[in-house]
């Protein structure tokens, strides 16, 4: 939409400032050590529960934001705001978020940790990202093959943008 | 329980900060702050959208410098452990694939329906997050405890 612009110059440093500080959240919290991620999900071993606090802390926080948000017509920078409008609960929704928990408890990563480790060139991360990008052009394949698999069809336009 | 490794604080702080973010995302900018779903839409190149995310991403990659750069300024003892990554190079290419066509299934990953859905009380999110929680459990109880591959 012309009457909205989601990319601004202000908006685009803005979006920068927020990586940075999910980043700088990440690292801080211990999101971004596989080991530690990998700790917190085996719950019969040696047990870290250190990441339930980071889920507490982050939703907590952002809980009072989205209470705001979702009655205002626009973000404060002018963009219109864009609240997530699925809410169907379908079968694509559980297999994909069941085969996600499966690879993040393969390696102990999920994306944004992946990301922000390859700023430090951590090799792992760059083999881990690489293959994530590789699922999503897997998907986006999938779906030229076999569209809306599992899915009541959602235009494209309504679709969360998660 | 792995108390040596146990870290409630900077986690619980680490937490709100990315509660910060993912609020300054939507007040600002009226985005839902989800990585997977930014960082597949950059492979896609939508148009009007992609600068914002494009900086998102770059803002995620320079982080770990700033922190660095700041972890100058206070004591030893509240350094960062280095990460330690478990997983075999297989292993972490069969993950990436996972979690990639996974969370695009999903319509969204950790972020996305872990925080900023769980933040809005949607169900479909309470949902996802149930689901690659319990999976993530599974997973890693199947390798350290049945297969001894952890």
């Amino acid at each position: 939409m012309a009457s909205s612009p989601s990319s601004t110059a202000t908006q685009v440093l803005t979006a920068f400032a927020i990586g940075l500080t999910f980043g700088v959240g990440l690292l801080l919290a211990g999101m971004t050590d596989p080991g530690k991620v990998l700790a917190f999900l085996d719950l019969v071993g040696p047990w870290d529960p250190s990441l339930a606090f980071v889920m507490g802390g982050a939703i907590g926080v952002a809980f009072l934001a989205f209470r705001h948000a979702v009655r205002r017509p626009r973000a404060l920078l002018g963009a219109a705001m864009q609240l997530p409008t699925l809410r169907a609960i379908t079968p694509r929704l559980v297999l994909g978020s069941l085969t996600f928990g499966i690879g993040w408890g393969l390696a102990g990563y999920c994306p944004a940790p992946a990301i922000v480790n390859l700023g430090v060139g951590q090799p792992q991360a760059v083999v881990f990202t690489l293959a994530m990008l590789a699922g999503t052009a897997l998907f986006d394949a999938l779906e030229r093959i076999a569209p809306q698999r599992w899915i009541v069809r959602v235009p494209a336009k309504t679709a969360e943008t998660h | 329980m792995d108390w040596s490794h146990f870290t409630p604080w900077s986690s619980l702080i680490g937490g709100c900060v990315l509660g910060v973010a993912a609020s300054a995302l939507i007040l600002l900018n009226g985005r839902i702050l989800g990585v997977c779903g930014i960082l597949a839409s950059v492979l896609r190149r939508d148009s009007a959208e992609l600068p914002w995310r494009l900086s998102l991403l770059a803002g995620l990659v320079v982080a770990p410098w700033l922190l660095h750069a700041l972890a100058g300024m206070w004591p030893a003892q509240l350094q960062l452990p280095a990460p330690r990554v478990p997983a075999s190079w297989p292993r972490l290419a069969i993950a990436g694939v996972l979690v990639g066509t996974g969370t695009r299934y999903a319509n969204g990953c950790t972020s996305g329906h872990g925080i900023c859905g769980l933040a809005r009380l949607s169900p479909r999110s309470a949902v996802a997050t149930f689901a690659f929680m319990a999976s993530g459990f599974g997973t890693v109880f199947v390798m350290n405890h049945l297969l001894f591959i952890g």
